[in-house]
């Protein structure tokens, strides 16, 4: 069989064993909730992972549409941006991908077409962990940036009356 | 404190529960003591507790109305109010109570049918809240009809509802249990019911992490407490036979203010009576006071009527605020400055006092 | 050197506590992103609350008084003997967990010690080691612990992880409202002086001021006269506002939120629209800048600091000669009118029953307090046709409704904001039934906690509220989030902003005047943000 059959057949195993990951992350106590709460507003953090999980596999794994990956990335990662995860610890779902594959699959790496199509898998589940760690940086400019216009903002009408008013500038953080 | 520990506490308690009667009446004998002290004492602390518990209680005030609005409040003649959850008056005030002792409402407020899609098409699925009600409701009914089905026991003859209630709960004797003639017993019901929605109240403990992490021996305790009350009665009812007369001799006895303590009532006897008396014992001091609280909760037992009528606050005091005239004072040139009206004018006496100061 | 750690372990939350311990054990961490700042000495002593002093939550020392033990134990004693609240709500919960996941922080964070039952037994804990003999005795046991500087720093950071929304108080069978625990606990934090600056500096600058950004009366002035000249700009009415002026019929007051804080503004011009619309069917009404805040911090510290600020809408009622009050669009501030000011305050002797001068309506509701709603008072003058309005003004906006929790679960007031926005706009959806109405879920920031260095929790806090806005906005394209109050006016583009930047966020009485068609009224080509009005772009 195909790479790509392969992991159509173990799809729904591999993308709940990657839904516990990232769950797993999670204080022990909250999972059973993030995991069995299905209305998407009262447990909007464990739906959210577990519809844009789904999405991602199948992105990554046949039809790579790189904005259909950027959006799901980004509800995930702009959750996990703003809880208590070290930023390795936000975006590392991603590659753990990786691992999941090879144990699940487990095929021999080593020949071929399968070969090929395997490093193929993983070059894009790299750019996607990239991807994502773009958006948390972003995401954590955007906290920044909010936070400084919601204070021109709490007082916008004095600066505007006292002529003070400046255009939030523009943020380039030079490195 | 985690969960197992909690549990093995609550079961640590419980062990003297069984053990005293079982040693008591069993080796020691002391059936005066067991079958008819012990009750009286726990039915004096039960009622004396719970009196002391309302009266501490009624003794803090309510110093503001504070209802949690749960509906649209009665406002225009136009706009539809919701006259029970957004009570008006006492009307609408007695009306969400009796919704919210005998319904369990505001419980079953967070329950929601839902439907999922999944492969083979949209699949109801019942969240777990629904069983919380489900269960809450079918051990709290169970428990009350078992109650009144006792007084079968104290009362001779036995009163109309009795045998109205028995007949009911026993229903599954007809039909379901043709083998009767074997000297076992009509199935109640609420045996059933009790037994199995105090396990599931158990189970859910031990097994929701949300609830695990919350729970208390204190939590544990009771619902072993009911647990072992109910397979003791059980037991009595199924398995190990007591001698029926003697025990109504004593429960009448009790209830006529004529205690006796007859021979020959089963050990396991006391130990379902034992269990009873700890737990009315128990009541005053513990969560299931919640029986009395509710009907004190300021968030639920007063109207919506804030700023319809004053409500008084036995303990209003006067606090000092900034007052006008000092905020004048302080501002009162730029006040003037900006074409803002004063109190007084920049050279009137107090003015100037103020502004000396 | 060790080995690089693979991605499972690095991404795991590291406060998993071990089998064999319980929350009790494990102590609250004080992290960046989270917590507020503490009150500033100068602040604190401004309004003479206790143990005035510059202090770090990130410190070790909090700088407590010497007999901060002490001082908790009487406060708690006689706030048990003051409030049955208080007393019920320590003794009868039964640890069902219905509350548990209905928090929003509890939803956004995953922190279990943010369900709000875990909230109460923070306290409860400590209470029955206290207070009852069996906690007395058997301890840990009992559920009790002792109240260590480590428990007190666990209080404070969690009740300050609370906008006693009271969406949990619906779901709990006896009513066990979180909030009125949260205002007692935050009471006593504020015994030892325990506050945070977002909440003390409002409160100081509310005293001397009459609004929270101490602002003084001239400058209130010039912000008015400000937006008469924007909104002639927009539309070539100039009103004509009163302000501190003695005799009029009604006393006007808001929170100041409306009068400096974007985009509030528009929602303070949309009010001084309505009035000036008015006028000519005999509107009398003044502002006030000494009452100039209807909102109230203090109620965040305690009860009696809430009193003092909230005293000066009575007292410049009396001094004005007013007849009546006429409250703006505002959540908290609601509250408390609602359910305190009277009974504060009161009796309000020297006022009337309110009744419009516009239809005659008598406004029962408000026969006690005195104070109307000004959705009230606008939904009446819609339904008796005493406006004209153009809702197609209001084409370019898709709008869904945020009820704020405290004019829906303090009040119930649910309908009225709903039927005014259907007749000032043409596009209206609802969200999902669990999130709105009594079921609304909280901005997230509420309660003085919209400070700007605690963003991570807001947003966490945010996330219910704004992942339905996102459904609407993908389900209907929503662009516009109104409400009816001036915290959500300002927090709420935050967090919208991070979570659903396409949807903006307005005040209902900014849609009711951009629909509002005045006699002589040049056309309009913009809205009151100065965006073209639909059909106008090209006039740009
Ligand atoms: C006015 C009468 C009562 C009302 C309205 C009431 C209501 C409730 C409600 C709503 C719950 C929460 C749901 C649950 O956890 O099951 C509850 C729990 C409980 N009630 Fe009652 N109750 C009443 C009387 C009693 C009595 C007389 C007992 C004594 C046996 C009792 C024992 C319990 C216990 C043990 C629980 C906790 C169950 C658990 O651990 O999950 N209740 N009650
Ligand atoms: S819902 Fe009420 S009784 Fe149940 S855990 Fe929460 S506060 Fe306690
Ligand atoms: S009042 Fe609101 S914020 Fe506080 S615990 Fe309850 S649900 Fe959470």
């Amino acid at each position: 069989m195909s790479l790509n059959g392969l992991l159509l057949d173990k799809r729904s195993s591999i993308i709940k064993k990657w839904r516990d990951l990232v769950i797993s992350t999670y204080p022990i106590d909250t999972q059973r909730f993030l995991k069995r709460e299905k209305d998407r507003f009262s447990n909007p953090v464990g739906q959210t992972i577990a519809e844009d999980l789904e999405i991602l596999y199948d992105q990554l794994i046949k039809d790579n549409d790189i904005d259909q990956i950027s959006r799901s990335l980004d509800n995930i990662v702009r959750i996990r941006a703003v809880q208590d995860f070290k930023p390795s610890a936000a975006v590392g779902f991603v590659l753990a991908l990786k691992r999941l594959i090879r144990k699940e699959i487990g095929v021999d790496t080593g020949q071929g077409e399968t070969k090929d199509d395997m490093e193929a898998l993983e070059e894009r589940i790299e750019a996607a962990a990239l991807l994502a760690f773009d958006i948390y940086a972003g995401c954590k400019k955007k906290l920044y940036e909010l936070r400084v216009i919601e204070a021109t903002n709490q007082v916008s009408s004095l600066l505007e009356r006292a002529n003070l008013k400046v255009e939030i500038p523009e943020f380039d953080p030079v490195l | 404190m985690n969960f197992i520990l909690g549990m093995v506490i609550a079961a640590i308690g419980m062990g003297p529960v069984v053990m005293i009667p079982l040693v008591g009446v069993g080796v020691l004998k002391l059936n005066f003591f067991f079958g008819v002290i012990v009750p009286y004492a726990a039915l004096a602390i039960f009622v004396i507790g719970i009196i002391y518990r309302v009266m501490n209680w009624s003794r803090s005030p309510v110093p503001y109305r504070i209802p949690t609005t749960a509906g649209q409040e009665w406002s225009f003649p136009w706009i539809k109010s919701n006259p029970i959850d957004n009570p008006k008056n006492t009307c609408g005030v007695v009306a969400r109570m009796i919704f919210e002792v005998l319904t369990f409402r505001s419980l079953f407020r967070h329950t929601k049918l839902e439907y999922r899609n999944t492969e083979t098409g949209p699949k109801i699925d019942y969240e777990w809240e629904k069983w919380l009600w489900l269960a809450a409701l079918a051990f709290h009914y169970s428990f009350l009809v078992i109650f009144l089905r006792h007084f079968r026991f104290f009362m001779e003859p036995v009163p109309g509802f009795v045998h109205l209630l028995e007949k009911l709960d026993g229903f599954m004797q007809l039909g379901l249990l043709p083998i009767n003639g074997l000297g076992t017993p009509g199935v109640y019901l609420t045996d059933m019911l009790l037994m199995l929605a105090v396990t599931y109240l158990l189970l859910r403990r031990i097994y929701i992490p949300q609830v695990r992490y919350i729970s208390l021996p204190a939590d544990y305790f009771p619902l072993f407490l009911i647990l072992t009350l109910g397979t003791t009665g059980i037991l009595m009812r199924y398995l190990i036979r007591v001698d029926i007369t003697a025990v109504k001799e004593l429960a009448i006895g009790l209830f006529t203010l004529h205690p006796v303590a007859p021979e020959g009532i089963g050990v396991i006897f006391y130990v379902h009576l034992f269990c009873l008396c700890v737990l009315i014992a128990y009541f005053p001091f513990s969560k299931l006071m919640h029986m009395a609280g509710i009907f004190l909760s300021p968030t639920r037992n007063l109207a919506n009527t804030s700023r319809m009528v004053r409500h008084v606050n036995p303990w209003n005091y006067p606090v000092k605020f900034h007052t006008y005239e000092a905020y004048e004072n302080e501002f009162r040139e730029h006040m003037i400055e900006a074409g803002l009206p004063v109190e007084k004018g920049l050279d009137s006496e107090p003015a100037k006092k103020a502004e000396e100061e | 050197m060790a080995d690089t750690p693979k991605p499972e372990e690095l991404s795991k939350i590291d406060h998993a506590p071990p089998l064999m311990e319980g929350w009790m054990d494990v102590p609250a961490e004080i992290r960046p992103g989270i917590y507020c700042y503490g009150g500033k000495a100068k602040n604190v002593a401004a309004v003479g609350m206790p143990n005035p002093r510059d202090w770090n939550p990130a410190d070790d020392d909090w700088k407590l008084p010497e007999n901060w033990e002490q001082i908790i134990d009487e406060g708690m004693r006689d706030r048990l003997d003051k409030y049955r609240s208080f007393k019920l709500f320590m003794d009868i919960c039964v640890r069902c967990g219905a509350c548990a996941d209905k928090c929003h922080f509890f939803i956004g964070s995953g922190d279990p010690k943010n369900m709000p039952v875990m909230r109460a037994e923070l306290l409860r804990s400590v209470y029955r080691k206290k207070f009852t003999a069996a906690g007395k005795i058997l301890g840990k046991i009992a559920g009790a612990r002792k109240l260590t500087e480590e428990v007190l720093k666990e209080w404070w950071t969690y009740l300050y992880q609370c906008t006693e929304c009271r969406r949990c108080s619906l779901f709990c069978p006896y009513g066990i409202d979180m909030a009125e625990i949260t205002i007692m606990g935050r009471e006593l934090t504020n015994l030892l002086g325990l506050n945070i600056d977002w909440i003390a500096g409002p409160v100081a600058n509310c005293n001397r001021t009459g609004n929270h950004l101490g602002i003084q009366p001239h400058a209130y002035k010039d912000m008015i006269d400000f937006f008469v000249d924007e909104i002639e700009e927009v539309s070539g009415i100039r009103v004509e506002p009163d302000l501190n002026r003695k005799g009029a019929e009604i006393l006007f007051v808001t929170p100041s939120g409306d009068v400096f804080a974007d985009p509030g503004t528009y929602t303070a011009m949309g009010y001084l629209m309505l009035f000036h619309y008015l006028k000519a069917q005999g509107l009398d009404i003044t502002w006030s800048t000494y009452a100039s805040e209807g909102g109230n911090f203090g109620f965040f510290t305690s009860h009696e600091m809430a009193k003092r600020l909230n005293a000066k809408m009575y007292a410049e009622a009396k001094r004005l000669g007013v007849k009546w009050i006429l409250g703006g669009e505002c959540g908290h501030m609601w509250r408390v009118v609602h359910q305190y000011m009277n009974t504060w305050n009161g009796p309000a002797d020297f006022l009337e029953e309110p009744v419009s001068p516009i239809t005659g309506t008598k406004f029962e509701t408000a026969t006690g307090t005195k104070m109307v709603h000004i959705i009230e008072f606008t939904a009446d003058l819609i339904r008796n046709n005493r406006l004209k309005l153009d809702p197609s003004r209001n084409d370019n906006l898709i709008v869904t409704y945020h009820d704020s929790c405290n004019t829906s679960r303090g009040m119930g007031f649910l309908e009225e904001p709903r039927y005014v926005i259907k007749n000032v706009c043409n596009n209206f959806y609802e969200m999902p039934p669990n999130t709105i109405r009594e079921q609304t879920f909280c901005c997230g920031s509420g309660s003085g906690l919209n400070a700007g260095e605690d963003m991570e929790l807001r947003m966490r806090g945010g996330l219910p509220r704004a992942n339905a806005v996102k459904h609407v906005h993908e389900k209907y394209g929503v662009n516009m989030l109104s409400c009816i109050c001036a915290l959500d006016r300002a927090v709420l583009p935050t967090s919208l902003g991070y979570w659903v930047p396409e949807v903006a966020v307005t005040g209902v009485h900014e849609m009711v005047a951009n629909a509002l068609v005045f006699d002589g009224e040049k056309e309009r080509t913009t809205n009151l943000r100065g965006e073209p009005l639909p059909g106008m772009e090209d006039e740009e």
